[in-house]
C-alpha cells in the first residue's frame, strides 16, 4: 500500500451532508473485476450530464479544482454501501484525504487500507477548513499525519486524532494481510480451542 | 464478573488476538461472498500465493448481477461486464474450493436470505461479507457486519478481521405493534429517530416486547437496515422463535450437537445491569406506517404526514433537504398519501422473505394493481420462490398484474436490468432511497410490502390500514 506521510495541496469543499457511496460511485461502475481505473466515475452523476458532458458547476469540474488532493465534506461522509470502489475512485481521482465531522464506518476502515487518510473533527473546525477550501488553488493546506495536525493556507493549525495502528499502516505503507498472517500462530490456537468449545461451527 | 451485552459476549468468545492498544484479531465464523465484491480479494490472494484459509466456513453466490428473469442460465441475457463478474465467482468458487450456490441451483438468492434459510447463520457466531446489509444476520443474535473488499481479501487468508470494539447501544421498542404496523415500520422509524449517523461507532441490540414478538422474517428487516441508522451491525437476542427457526436447517447442529449448541445460545443475553453508551426507546403503539420522502433513510415520517419544508430543519441538513425535495420532484406540504407512483418492487434482503410476500399478497388478494402500474416481485431465494408458489401466493400477484420474477437482488440496487428510468417513482420494499439507486434518476419512496402492495392498487402511496 502506498504510505501517507504528509501531504500539501488544494483541499475541495463538498458542504453537502449523507454524501453517500452511490454518489461516489454509482453501481454501474460496479462490474468491473479491477481495483484500478475507477476516478474518472468519481461523483459520476453530479459531475457528468447524461451525454458525458461535465456539469459545470460540480466543485471537482471547477478550474481551481481539479486536481484537488483533500476532500472537506459534510457530516456522515460515506454513508451507505460497503463498496470499496467508493474509495478507489477517490484515491484514482488523485484525493488521499478526506476531512468530515463523521464518516460511515465501512468507508471509513476502507479509506486505510487503501492509502486515504480521513480526518474527523468537530463541526467549528471543518467549517474553518471548508472556508479555507472555498479560496480555491492558491489556496493549499497542509495535512501532517505524524504530526497529526492540519494546517489551513493561513497557517491556522488544527489537531486531529487517529487510531495508533491505522496510523502507523498509513505512514509506512504496511499490508494488513501480511501483518495479520505473523499472528497465525494465535489463530491456530484460537481455531482449535474455538473447535473444541463450539464444535458446531 | 462484571456485567455483558450480548455483543460483549460475541466480542469476547471470537477475539483471537489482542494488541495492547485494543486492536484485535477477531475469528470470522462464517464469510459469505458476492460477485461484485469478491474477485479482486481472490485476485489478491492469486497474486500473492495464498489460499482460503477456511473454505468450508466460507459460502458464495451470485446476487446483485443476475437477471431476474426466466431462461436466465442463458449468459447473453448479461451484459458483458455482469457475465464477467459472474463468470469470476464460478471460477473462483471452484478453484478455492468454497461452498457454492450457483444461478441454476433452486438455493441461489440474495446471500442474506441463503445464509440463514440454509442454516449457515447461527446465534453467537461472527459472519461478514463484503456487503452492508451483512447486519441482517445479527436477527440470530450473530454479530454480523458489512466489510469491504481489502477485508474480504484478509478473512479469506486469515480468517479474521482486524477490529476496534464498537459502543454498545440499545434501542428498545416497548409495547405492542398496532394493526398494518410492521418491522419495516420499525427499522425506519428508528432510522428517522436517531439519524443516519446516530448509530456511527455502535453496535445496536434492539430489543423490547415488539421485538420479542416478531418472527425470524421480522427481525432479518430491523437488523438488515441498522446500517442504514449508521450502526456497523444490529443484534437481537436469540430465543425460542430464533432457535425453532433454525432447528432442522441443513447446516444446523445436530443431535448431541444441538443440545451443546442450544445451551450456549441459551446464554447470549444482556446481563442486567449491563452498560450501555447509548440508549433509543420507541413506543410500539407509536409506530406508524411509514414512507420515505428524500433520499435519505432518515427521511421518514408516516402516510399521513406531508412532505416537509427545508426549513424545518437545521445545520448541513437545510440544503439536503431542499436537495432531496427536488430531486424527488416533491413540493413541500404535499400530502404524502397524495404522491403519484409508476413502479412497486418487492424484495430484497430487507423485505424478500416469505413472510413479507404473504403480507403483499394478503393486501392484494383478488384485487387487480392500477392500470398502467408496473409491479414486481422478486423472490429472496429459490426457496422463497418454491414456498411461495405452493402457497399459492404465487398466482395472487400474477392475477394481481404484478410480474413474478426469479431469486436476486435486483431492482434494490440495480445493477441488473431492473431499474428505474429517469423520473420514474417507485414504491420499494428495498433499504436505500440514494439518488440514483434504482436508476439514474430514479425516484425512490422506502415502504413495507404491505405498503407496496396498496400502493400497487392505488396507483399512489397509500395507508395500508385504509385497505385492511
Amino acid at each position: 500500500m502506498e504510505k501517507f506521510e504528509k501531504l500539501t495541496g488544494i483541499a475541495a469543499p463538498m458542504p453537502l451532508v449523507n454524501i453517500d457511496t452511490d454518489m461516489i460511485i454509482p453501481k454501474r461502475f460496479l462490474k468491473s473485476i479491477k481495483r484500478t481505473g475507477f476516478g474518472v466515475s468519481l461523483f459520476d452523476e453530479m459531475r457528468y450530464n447524461r451525454d458525458g458532458t461535465e456539469i459545470e458547476d460540480f466543485v471537482l469540474n471547477k478550474p481551481q479544482y481539479r486536481e484537488a488532493e483533500i476532500l472537506v465534506a459534510g457530516d456522515n461522509f460515506g454513508c451507505g454501501s460497503s463498496r470499496e470502489h467508493a474509495p478507489w475512485a477517490i484515491k484514482d481521482f488523485g484525493i488521499k484525504c478526506v476531512i468530515s465531522t463523521s464518516f460511515a464506518d465501512i468507508f471509513f476502515n476502507n479509506c486505510f487500507k487503501n492509502g486515504i487518510l480521513p480526518i474527523v473533527l468537530p463541526q467549528e473546525q471543518v467549517d474553518v477548513l471548508m472556508k479555507d477550501a472555498e479560496k480555491g488553488q492558491n489556496a493549499r493546506m497542509t495535512v501532517d499525519l505524524e504530526a497529526q495536525t492540519v494546517t489551513t493556507s493561513d497557517g491556522e493549525t488544527i489537531s486531529f486524532e487517529v487510531d495508533a495502528f491505522k496510523k502507523h499502516c498509513l505512514l509506512q505503507g504496511l499490508d494488513d494481510i501480511g501483518l495479520s498472517m505473523e499472528k497465525v500462530s494465535s489463530i491456530d490456537s484460537f481455531e482449535e480451542q474455538a473447535a473444541q468449545a463450539r464444535p458446531w461451527v | 464478573m462484571s456485567p455483558k451485552t450480548l455483543y460483549d459476549k460475541i466480542w469476547d468468545a471470537h477475539v483471537a488476538h489482542e494488541d495492547e492498544d485494543g486492536t484485535c484479531l477477531l475469528y470470522i465464523d462464517r464469510h459469505l461472498v458476492h460477485e461484485v465484491t469478491s474477485p479482486q480479494a481472490f485476485e489478491g490472494l492469486r497474486m500473492a500465493g495464498r489460499k482460503v484459509r477456511a473454505p468450508e466456513k466460507t459460502i458464495a453466490v451470485p446476487d446483485h448481477n443476475v437477471p431476474t428473469t426466466a431462461g436466465r442460465e442463458d449468459p447473453s441475457q448479461m451484459t458483458e461486464e455482469s457475465r464477467i463478474q459472474v463468470e469470476a465467482l464460478d471460477k473462483n468458487a471452484k478453484e478455492f474450493g468454497v461452498h457454492y450456490y450457483p444461478v441454476s441451483d433452486i438455493r441461489q438468492g440474495i446471500v442474506h436470505i441463503v445464509g440463514p434459510e440454509q442454516g449457515w447463520t447461527l446465534p453467537g457466531m461472527t459472519v461478514v461479507c463484503g456487503d452492508s446489509h451483512t447486519a441482517t444476520h445479527g436477527a440470530f443474535g450473530a454479530l454480523a457486519h458489512g466489510i469491504g473488499t481489502s477485508e474480504v481479501e484478509h478473512v479469506l487468508a486469515t480468517q479474521t478481521l482486524i477490529q476496534k470494539k464498537s459502543k454498545n447501544m440499545k434501542v428498545e421498542i416497548t409495547g405492542k405493534l398496532k394493526p398494518g404496523v410492521t418491522a419495516k415500520d420499525i427499522t425506519l422509524a428508528v432510522i428517522g429517530e436517531t439519524g443516519t449517523g446516530g448509530g456511527t461507532g455502535y453496535v445496536i441490540e434492539y430489543c423490547g416486547e415488539a421485538i420479542r414478538d416478531l418472527s425470524m422474517e421480522g427481525r432479518m428487516t430491523v437488523c438488515n437496515m441498522a446500517i442504514e441508522g449508521g450502526a456497523r451491525a444490529g443484534l437481537i437476542a436469540p430465543d425460542e422463535t430464533t432457535f425453532e427457526y433454525v432447528k432442522g436447517r441443513p447446516h444446523a447442529p445436530k443431535g448431541a450437537q444441538w443440545e451443546a449448541a442450544l445451551d450456549w445460545w441459551k446464554t447470549l443475553y444482556t446481563d442486567e445491569g449491563a452498560h450501555f453508551d447509548k440508549v433509543v426507546t420507541l413506543k410500539g403503539e407509536d409506530i406508524q406506517p411509514v414512507v420515505t420522502w428524500g433520499t435519505s433513510p432518515e427521511d421518514v415520517l408516516p402516510i399521513t404526514g406531508v412532505v416537509p419544508h427545508p426549513s424545518d430543519f437545521e445545520g448541513g441538513k437545510v440544503d439536503a433537504a431542499a436537495r432531496s425535495i427536488e430531486y424527488m420532484g416533491l413540493t413541500p406540504g404535499q400530502k404524502l398519501a397524495d404522491i403519484e407512483i409508476d413502479t412497486v418492487f418487492i424484495g430484497s434482503c430487507t423485505n424478500g422473505r416469505i413472510e413479507d410476500l404473504r403480507a403483499a399478497a394478503e393486501v392484494l388478494k383478488g384485487k387487480k394493481i392500477k392500470d398502467g402500474m408496473r409491479a414486481m416481485v422478486v423472490p429472496g431465494s429459490g426457496l422463497v420462490r418454491a414456498q411461495a408458489e405452493e402457497e399459492g401466493l404465487a398466482q395472487i400477484f400474477e392475477d394481481a398484474g404484478f410480474e413474478w420474477r426469479l431469486a436476486g437482488c435486483s431492482m434494490c440496487l440495480a445493477m441488473n436490468p431492473d431499474q428505474l428510468s429517469e423520473n420514474e417513482r417507485c414504491a420499494s420494499t428495498s433499504n436505500r432511497n440514494f439518488e440514483g439507486r434504482q436508476g439514474f434518476k430514479g425516484r425512490t419512496h422506502l415502504v413495507s410490502p404491505g405498503m407496496a402492495a396498496a400502493a400497487a392498487l392505488t396507483g399512489k402511496l397509500t395507508d395500508v390500514r385504509d385497505l385492511m
